[in-house]
């Protein structure tokens, strides 16, 4: 484990190095499709008469440069064909490095799949002097008794999400506090070793440096949801292409995340199946007549599925938008019925706010939020993520969450485990203390 | 028969669809052409080393570097020899005739010559140097004439030295020698040494002394600290070292009332601002009943 805090310390690292050159690239590796960002840093702020930035003062970057290819190679969130993956990382990078106009070597990256598990940890300590230093956060963050999450996982977020002195909790920032104890929560999300290791050769591959990683789901979480639904506890189901991801944020932390193994990659494939047409002509069945909700009018509605079989009873066969929504609906209940699972798995009937968020991009279909009212509870919404500078008309939609919310991470990324210092104890220095005790000792 | 091959061609796959993905190689590339530095260096330095080459792969030969200083000098000489740019004539105003002559023999070229070989301001300052010359101003009329406009020091004074005589102008500036006295009668004399630094007041004691004017034969400056007017008759008048024209101005006074000048005085001593004190030329009792008087007198 001290590998990978050594790694994500390195990672913070080039963040920084990246920051200061002043260009950075966001790539969200997804099962339906890669976008790249090109996110220019100048720091200089443009005060406005009001005296509030832009933005949710979230104006210090720009977007100077954005492609989106079509995803190959990535199956569950994953990476299931490392060249392909490799060659679609590489268009998007290229493409967005061409209109942007500039060379970028640094990338922080986010994927859905690689199993993430959330863990909360608790740690105590006694303070020697009272008043809380930064080694002594340190020293509580060490303090965790981490679970046993079996070999093949590695932590991909350590977030401190509660600090409690004596018997006054939900501290955020302890230092400076007088107390006897200094108790903390920190929330641990660990992924498959493997997946994440195919992802970042792929990317090594591409000649980039991996400036950060993060969890899908929590970038999206990050993007979508307003200010007072992270802060009074809202969960943010981003619903992709062949994984759906759910994050619970409460108090501005991220508390819980999971995934599904299923999005709208299934749904493509039923229609596919069930209507017996190519792949590709599901999805635009999908996108431009799929639905959740039937009604009288549907049962009119004929669409043309067309073939090019050269048939020509199968190329001019119809079906009702009734027969399409019949396909789909299944199929979105039985997502939206494993988020339910996992929510009530996290607990989530116990927050004061229950606020549901959908987004990604199988969040589109229409009705969704009616079907999902019914399955998951009252407060459903439609989230789209926030706007950030700069960035183009065509990836603003829902199926974008993760890829701005990953700029906010680039912008402002929350202090994890690794970003606090190093407690004093597990320093090598100890072991030159030693030598000078055996120096004492022997003279 | 059809050949298999056309048959096979018309139904067999179309050409399976290109990758959109750049190749690695490709994608390097480009990565390298977006780089600042390589690129200033690819459009500045390459186009940079190229001229250079060329240019240095010409003139590496001997013969051909010599042409082309010889043409650039034919070309430069063609523009300097045009009729517009000769000077014929130079024309001095203001001076007098050896003044003039001595002008004419500092021009560094002959005439016609062209204008840009005549440097103007190391010749007006050369000009400058002669000491007869208070000021000189040059310029090239139209029609190639070199025009100097002289304006000459004009003497005031003539300051006897052991070599002779000179000429100086009212800032004590050497102006020329006089061989002969008599040739410049209406100019007084000066003597001593330093007197050249203080002709404008060795003037203002010659203008206080007016109404002698006609008896005054010079000035002697005095251990260069202070004046003696000399007079005909071997008479002198010390004049102190502070504010001489009061003190020359006492003596006039004096004389106008008590005729002091035409007695038979052989010094009149204003150096004591208190009084002044004059010697008598006389026998030689007199004298001493004089000096037994004034020594008793104090």
């Amino acid at each position: 484990m001290t590998d990978l805090y050594q790694s994500q310390r390195a990672m913070r690292n080039m963040r920084r190095a990246a920051m200061q050159r002043g260009v950075v690239a966001v790539l969200d590796v997804g099962s339906s499709k890669i976008a790249c960002l090109v996110l220019q840093f100048d720091g200089t702020e443009d005060i406005r008469e009001d005296g509030l930035g832009s933005l949710a003062g979230q104006s210090q970057f720009r977007v100077i440069g954005a492609a989106t290819t079509r995803s190959r190679g990535v199956r569950f969130g994953e990476v299931d064909a490392m060249a392909e993956t490799e060659r679609a990382i590489r268009t998007a990078v290229q493409a967005a490095q061409k209109m942007a106009q500039t060379r970028v070597d640094h990338v922080i990256a986010c994927f859905s799949g690689a199993r993430p598990r959330s863990y909360g940890l608790a740690g105590e300590i006694e303070l020697h002097d009272g008043q809380v230093s930064e080694q002594d956060v340190a020293r509580v963050l060490a303090a965790c008794d981490v679970p046993d999450f079996g070999v093949g996982r590695e932590v991909l977020h350590a977030h401190p999400v509660n600090f409690a002195i004596d018997h006054r909790s939900g501290l955020g920032d302890p230092r400076g506090h007088v107390g006897n104890k200094l108790a903390a929560d920190m929330h641990l999300l660990t992924i498959d070793t493997t997946a994440v290791q195919n992802l970042l050769h792929c990317i090594k591959r591409c000649d980039l440096e991996i400036a950060g990683l993060a969890s899908s789901s929590y970038v999206s979480g990050l993007s979508s949801l307003v200010e007072d639904e992270q802060e009074l506890g809202a969960a943010c189901i981003d619903m992709g292409g062949g994984a759906t991801g759910l994050s619970i944020f409460i108090k501005k932390h991220m508390i819980f995340a999971d995934s599904v193994r299923l999005g709208g990659d299934h749904v493509t494939s039923d229609i596919s199946k069930g209507l017996q047409v190519p792949l590709t002509t599901a999805e635009r069945i999908k996108t431009i007549h799929g639905g959740v909700h039937a009604t009288g009018m549907d049962d009119r509605e004929m669409i043309e599925i067309g073939s090019d079989c050269g048939d020509w009873e199968k190329d001019r066969r119809q079906v009702s938008r009734t027969e399409l929504i019949g396909i789909m609906r299944p199929r979105v209940e039985e997502i939206l019925e494993e988020i339910r699972a996992l929510l009530d798995a996290a607990g989530f009937d116990q927050l004061p706010s229950q606020q549901i968020v959908l987004t990604g991009g199988a969040s589109q279909i229409p009705g969704l939020d009616m079907l999902a009212a019914r399955i998951l509870g009252q407060n459903v919404r439609l989230g789209r993520p926030l706007r950030v500078q700069g960035l183009p008309q065509a990836a603003t939609g829902a199926a974008f969450a993760s890829t701005v919310g990953l700029c906010l991470f680039a912008a402002h990324p929350q202090d994890e485990w690794w970003d606090f210092e190093i407690p004093a104890e597990r320093y090598p220095a100890r072991s030159l203390r030693r030598a000078m005790k055996w120096f004492k000792d022997n003279w | 028969m059809r050949s298999l091959g056309g048959a096979d061609r018309r139904y067999s796959d179309p050409a399976p669809r290109r990758d959109p993905a750049p190749s690695r190689l490709a994608f390097r590339i480009e990565r390298l052409w977006l780089t600042p530095m390589f690129r200033v260096a690819l459009r500045v330095g390459v186009p940079f080393v190229l001229a250079a080459s060329v240019a240095g792969g010409y003139l590496a030969d001997d013969e051909r570097r010599a042409s082309l200083q010889q043409s650039l000098a034919d070309l430069r000489r063609s523009v300097e020899e045009r009729p517009e740019f000769m000077v014929r004539l130079m024309a001095i105003d203001g001076a007098s005739e050896p003044v003039a002559k001595a002008i004419r023999g500092m021009l560094p070229v002959t005439l016609p010559a062209s204008s840009f070989h005549i440097d103007l301001g190391a010749l007006r300052a050369a000009i400058a140097q002669i000491d007869a010359v208070a000021g000189a101003e040059l310029h090239i009329r139209k029609g190639g004439v070199l025009q100097v406009t002289v304006t000459e020091r004009e003497p005031v004074i003539l300051w006897r030295q052991a070599a002779g005589l000179e000429m100086l102008d009212a800032g004590g500036h050497r102006v020329a020698t006089l061989l002969d006295r008599t040739a410049r009668p209406d100019l007084p004399v000066i003597a001593g040494e330093g007197a050249d630094a203080l002709v404008g007041e060795a003037m203002a004691i010659l203008a206080a002394a007016g109404p002698v004017g006609d008896r005054i034969r010079g000035l002697v400056r005095m251990g260069e600290r202070r004046w003696d007017i000399v007079l005909d008759r071997d008479q002198r008048i010390l004049l102190p070292e502070t504010d001489p024209v009061t003190a020359v101005q006492r003596v006039i006074a004096l004389d106008q009332a008590e005729d002091l000048l035409g007695r038979d005085v052989v010094v009149v001593d204003m150096r004591d601002d208190r009084r002044p004190t004059i010697r008598l030329a006389a026998g030689e009792g007199e004298k001493l009943t004089i000096m037994n008087t004034e020594v008793t007198g104090q």
